[in-house]
């Protein structure tokens, strides 16, 4: 990677890529501090413009909250809805609330109905009230999510598994499955159904229409001896690589990693209730156990916002100390 | 420890200690059943507890990987990981777990001689086999 500013859009004496390898070393340092950054997108004026079929992009700020998992109690973190909380606290303190809430996964920790109905209950104190959600792997664990399905999509036209896909304010979003049938040997997985759906429901859009994809397990290899990618994935982002603006929104790893492929950036969230070590680090992928005076810097969450004016897509973590 | 034992997929038997290897033979019979699992404990006639078989899950892997049994045979897995696992016939041709948490076991009896993988659901990159003999 060059250390050259090659792109100085905003004048800021910083490029995307100077600022993302900043990016990519602050995330994986062990403490992250409370304001990670900011991402800047490519902006909208250089994409060529096709025409837009979808109204004018407004300005939009919401928030990704991932990996409650309500029902662990462990050594990493024996009051998860505790920690749970307090993220909806940060949240409530916002001086503006976030339009909606995303949670990219792993509600519960064994899928059971009563991890559920505590995490209901809990975020019935959150002041923002619409969310969208995609299961993760703890949620799917006994019948391939029909409970999940059931209770967390009531209010989207979901398709196969549970994926779909909506707009707010000129940004189009997508929710992809890739915890469900899983195969022996193999990784997160989307599926031939998901992929020609995928291709199909962004076929129509201009391509300077902002992309906002989110889904449990990361849509890049981060490290899949540790099963922390997605086979298929390049398909998926694939049909997203003539947009000039797509963000890719993941949870499963417990902590902050970002990827820039072209126009496409991918980001993994904190969880809200334990870390997991970086990448290859540790004998295995599980909980990690840190002193009790660190953990909330480990846990926290992702406001992403939209500016129509700067044309640009930012993505900040926080995290709970 | 909770002590989770696989049903029967098409019908869950819980016989006694004396009918019970009447009952596997009889089950190993049916060519339709690849693996047989029962509820309960396994014995043999004398009253001695059969071979055991045991599986650690632990580091996200099946300790061992390869295990070799006879037909009748008890196998158990227990999750030793503070992530919870699963134990999942490739191809459905035994009774899959629900969700393994800390110390959590499943058993299954072993049927039809054979080879058998399973992988995790949850993780599938673990993977493990099952080799039955007669």
């Amino acid at each position: 990677m060059s250390n050259y500013i090659c792109h100085d859009h905003e004048h800021d004496g910083i490029d995307r890529r100077g600022f993302l390898k900043c990016m990519a070393w602050a995330g994986t340092g062990v403490l992250w501090t409370v304001s990670g950054g900011v991402l800047v997108s490519k902006t909208l004026a250089e994409v060529a413009k096709t025409g837009s079929s979808l109204p004018k992009a407004t300005d939009l700020s919401f928030l990704q909250i991932s990996d409650s998992h309500i029902g662990f109690s462990k050594e990493a973190n024996k009051d998860v809805t505790e920690t749970f909380k307090i993220a909806l606290d940060r949240i409530n303190a916002m001086p503006t609330q976030p339009a909606f809430l995303i949670h990219t996964g792993d509600i519960s920790q064994l899928s059971k109905p009563e991890e559920f109905d505590t995490f209901d209950q809990v975020l019935k104190s959150c002041k923002t009230k619409d969310v969208f959600y995609v299961p993760g792997e703890h949620d799917v664990l006994n019948d391939g999510g029909k409970l999940f399905r059931d209770r967390y999509l009531k209010s989207v036209e979901g398709k196969g598994s549970g994926w779909y896909s909506f707009n707010k304010n000129g940004v189009h979003f997508v929710g992809l499955v890739n915890v469900v049938n899983l195969q022996a040997g193999g990784l997160g997985q989307l599926g031939d159904e998901q992929l020609e759906w995928l291709e199909d429901d962004v076929k129509g859009l201009s391509a300077e229409t902002p992309i906002v994809v989110f889904a449990h397990i990361p849509l890049w290899a981060v490290y899949p001896k540790w099963g922390w990618g997605t086979d298929n994935s390049e398909r998926a982002l694939g049909y997203l690589k003539r947009f000039g603006s797509v963000t890719v929104l993941n949870g499963h790893i417990h902590q902050v990693l970002q990827k820039v492929e072209g126009n496409v950036t991918l980001h993994t969230a904190m969880s809200t209730a334990f870390p997991q070590p970086e990448p290859g680090k540790g004998p295995n992928p599980g909980p990690l156990t840190v002193p009790s005076e660190k953990l909330r810097s480990m846990l926290g969450l992702t406001s992403i916002q939209y500016k129509q004016s700067k044309s640009a897509l930012a993505v900040v973590d926080s995290n709970l100390s | 420890m909770i002590q989770i034992s696989a049903k029967s997929i098409e019908n869950m038997i819980t016989p006694t200690p004396k009918i019970k290897t009447a009952a596997l033979l009889c089950a190993i019979s049916l060519l339709n059943f690849s693996l047989f699992a029962l509820a309960g404990e396994m014995k043999d006639a004398d009253g001695t507890t059969a071979k055991q078989n045991r599986i650690e899950i632990k580091d996200f892997a099946f300790n061992p990987q390869k295990i070799t049994v006879k037909s009748g045979e008890k196998i158990t897995w227990i999750n030793r990981d503070g992530e919870p696992h699963t134990v999942v016939s490739v191809g459905k041709k035994f009774q899959r777990s629900s969700g393994l948490d800390t110390d959590q076991e499943f058993s299954i009896i072993a049927g039809a001689p054979g080879t058998y993988e399973y992988f995790c659901s949850v993780h599938p990159k673990m993977t493990g086999t099952i080799v039955v003999e007669k």
